[in-house]
């Protein structure tokens, strides 16, 4: 009942008013690059990295989160009325969605995405509370050969099982991990791969890269497709409320969209996709109007919808108690961790007690709010979607391009903010997964120094890694994975892709 | 393709192929340079020697690949967009540079993107830029006190 304690203390630093604020501004930034296409909650918290490096750390992460959350509500606006979702786990709130909108049932839609989120989301965060303190039980007995082991299957995981082609998710994981070399060496003092340039002794930011890679190579790749001719929202018609029938239908998926999401996004295996899809197809073979589906059924929305939210705040399961990011948006969060020194893991619970519990207590609220912004303010939200692209694209340069010289003044940081653009550019030409390369540049040297404090520790026998069972059977299930897409083609059916 | 046994029917593969076996080496001749040694367990040019095995191993994948047909379709990209934002940062790297300063790097950045996304109103697209600039520029320097490079419409301020 520990937890409860921490809770109700976290609850007081979370209303706090000046953390109310942060709680709102990050909601309502969230939602609005939600609705908008083409910027995720990834790209909005690295936008806002150098932008908030003076400002409070507890105030930053739970605006942060609030973003996380608010971001996954408004992908489902834009997945409803426009069939472009705005990020990619509300693909499957399109399917469904979008029909509803077009025969005139887009209240409804919209309404059993929120209400549907807002129960996962709640009950995801209730898991989060209990779940996080029990497993920094376990994390803190884990010596440094046990997170090399988790280090592990997150590569692996996050590159090669569920992406299209494991080759090419492995091949953006390594160039992560080649940026993550550069700079001076920790232990000994040595420069690796900086060529000379004093810029590159520092290593490689992370805002840089995910900046670079998700905004810049986002805008060459719209324009060079000239998708830049916007489409028209379907108008909500009639009532916005849900009929007695509609409850009906969509409590239940609702909650095992729950059950699925939140459980797949606390595995080091990550991603919104993954549970949306698993929630749809359950809820086509249970649902007694199977004949709806593809034409505009409740369920189809209100599953995928419960399946995405609850897996966000799974996300966040991993990312505090043993500092593992398992998404892009949680990458770029642990970034923001960093920036404040700020290590997720066990100790984070211990040293920061106050700043993790007042960041649970903030989700609730931070819900709470967005209910509230959602449902009516809808109309609002839509009228987002009339700024015109060509400007729109062109703030978001301006705007990723300025965090970049504000966090370091030189012209080397711009011109990497570029090159890693035209890199982001090609990569999502020949459809390679951004995401892998972020998480390599984070944790690559994590692992590394795991790697080599667990190799000082035996004296430099690599054996060390396989005579304690726990980083053995870690390593032998990212063999697994590693192995498995190669063997069963099938698996690409789960195909994962950005944010 | 061509009467060739062993046509290349993935050409993106192939350079890419290519590009990834070229770092594999710079990585590797990176590593062999590092002198400093770990008195015991691994020392710091381990990681290199291992990042430049996996780019190695994935260059040869690729090249594999390269003899296959092309699982990713072929679209039409239109050249013409992306110069116009290529110029657009070369516009704000160029002011920076050469001491022009964030106001006016960022309105032609934020005007040439315009024109890549196929707006042709340069003037009205100029000035928008410039006012989100100096916005920027006054939020940043004045309230989060994070100092932006300076030029001399900056200065004014």
């Amino acid at each position: 009942m520990d937890s409860l304690f921490y809770l109700f203390h976290g609850f007081a630093t979370a209303i706090e008013p000046a953390n109310l604020i942060y709680a709102a501004v990050g909601v309502i930034i969230g939602t609005a690059v939600g609705v908008l296409p083409g910027i995720g909650p990834a790209l909005t918290v690295a936008l806002l990295l150098p932008v908030t490096f003076k400002l409070d750390p507890g105030g930053s992460i739970i605006m942060f989160a609030g973003i996380y959350y608010g971001g996954m509500y408004g992908g489902s606006t834009t997945a409803i009325l426009l069939n472009t979702p705005g990020e990619s786990a509300s693909v499957v709130t399109a399917l469904e969605g979008n029909k509803m909108a077009r025969s005139g049932r887009g209240g409804p839609a919209l309404a059993t995405a929120a209400i549907g989120s807002f129960v996962a989301a709640l009950i995801a965060t209730i898991g989060l509370a209990f779940l996080a303190p029990m497993l920094v039980k376990v994390a803190v007995k884990f010596g440094p050969w046990d997170y090399f082991g988790l280090m592990l299957i997150a590569f692996v995981t996050v590159s090669a099982t569920f992406g299209s082609s494991p080759l090419r998710g492995l091949t953006s994981l390594a160039f992560g991990l080649w940026l993550g070399l550069m700079g001076i060496d920790q232990l000994t003092g040595q420069a690796r791969l900086t060529f000379g340039v004093p810029e590159l002794l520092d290593g490689v930011e992370v805002t840089t890269l995910a900046v670079g890679l998700f905004a810049i190579g986002e805008a060459l790749i719209v324009a060079s497709r000239h998708l830049y001719k916007p489409e028209k929202p379907i108008p909500v018609k009639g009532s916005i409320w849900m009929s007695k029938e509609d409850w009906k239908r969509s409590w239940k998926p609702w909650l095992r969209g729950t059950v699925i999401g939140f459980p797949i996004g606390a595995l080091p295996a990550g991603g919104a996709e993954i549970p949306t899809f698993l929630s749809y197809n359950i809820e086509r073979k249970l649902s007694k109007k199977p004949e709806e589906f593809g034409y505009g059924a409740i369920e189809g929305v209100a599953g995928p919808e419960a399946a995405n939210n609850a897996s966000a705040a799974g996300t966040l399961v991993p990312l505090l108690t043993l500092g593992l990011p398992t998404s892009a948006t949680a990458a770029v969060m642990l970034a923001g961790f960093q920036q404040y020194n700020i290590q997720p893991g066990p100790l984070l619970f211990t040293q920061h007690a106050d700043l993790v519990w007042g960041l649970v207590a903030s989700l609730f609220i931070a819900n709470v709010m967005l209910l509230v912004l959602n449902l009516p303010l809808v109309g609002l939200w839509v009228r987002l979607l009339k700024i015109p692209l060509p400007w729109l694209y062109a703030g978001i340069l301006v705007f990723a391009s300025m965090g970049t010289i504000a966090a370091n003044p030189s012209v080397v940081e711009l011109l990497l903010l570029t090159g890693f653009g035209v890199i982001g550019f090609f990569m999502r030409k020949f459809d390679y997964p951004i995401a892998p390369a972020v998480v390599g540049l984070i944790l690559g040297p994590l692992a590394d120094s795991a790697l080599r404090r667990s190799l000082q520790m035996s004296l430099g026998d690599p054996m060390i890694l396989f005579q304690h069972w726990s980083s053995a059977i870690m390593i032998c299930i990212a063999v697994i994975a590693l192995v498995a897409p190669f063997l069963f083609r099938g698996l690409s059916r789960f195909q994962q892709d950005e944010d | 393709m061509t009467s060739k046994t062993l046509s290349v029917a993935n050409r993106p593969a192939a350079v890419v192929a290519i590009i990834l076996f070229a770092i594999a080496v710079i990585t590797y001749w990176d590593a062999s340079l590092m002198k400093v040694r770990a008195s015991y367990g691994m020392s710091a040019s381990a990681a290199s020697y291992f990042v430049a095995i996996l780019f190695a191993a994935l260059a040869i994948g690729h090249l594999v690949s390269a003899f296959r047909p092309r699982d990713v379709e072929a679209e039409v990209t239109d050249w013409k967009a992306v110069s116009w934002i290529g110029l657009g940062l070369a516009g704000l790297i160029g002011s920076i540079w050469l001491g022009g300063g964030f106001i006016l790097g960022s309105t032609l950045l934020f005007a040439l993107t315009a024109r890549a996304f196929g707006n042709k109103a340069i003037v009205k697209d100029l000035c928008l830029g410039a006012i989100i600039g100096v916005i920027i520029f006054l939020m940043f320097n004045k309230l989060l006190t994070l100092a932006l490079p300076q030029g001399p419409l900056e200065r004014l301020f």
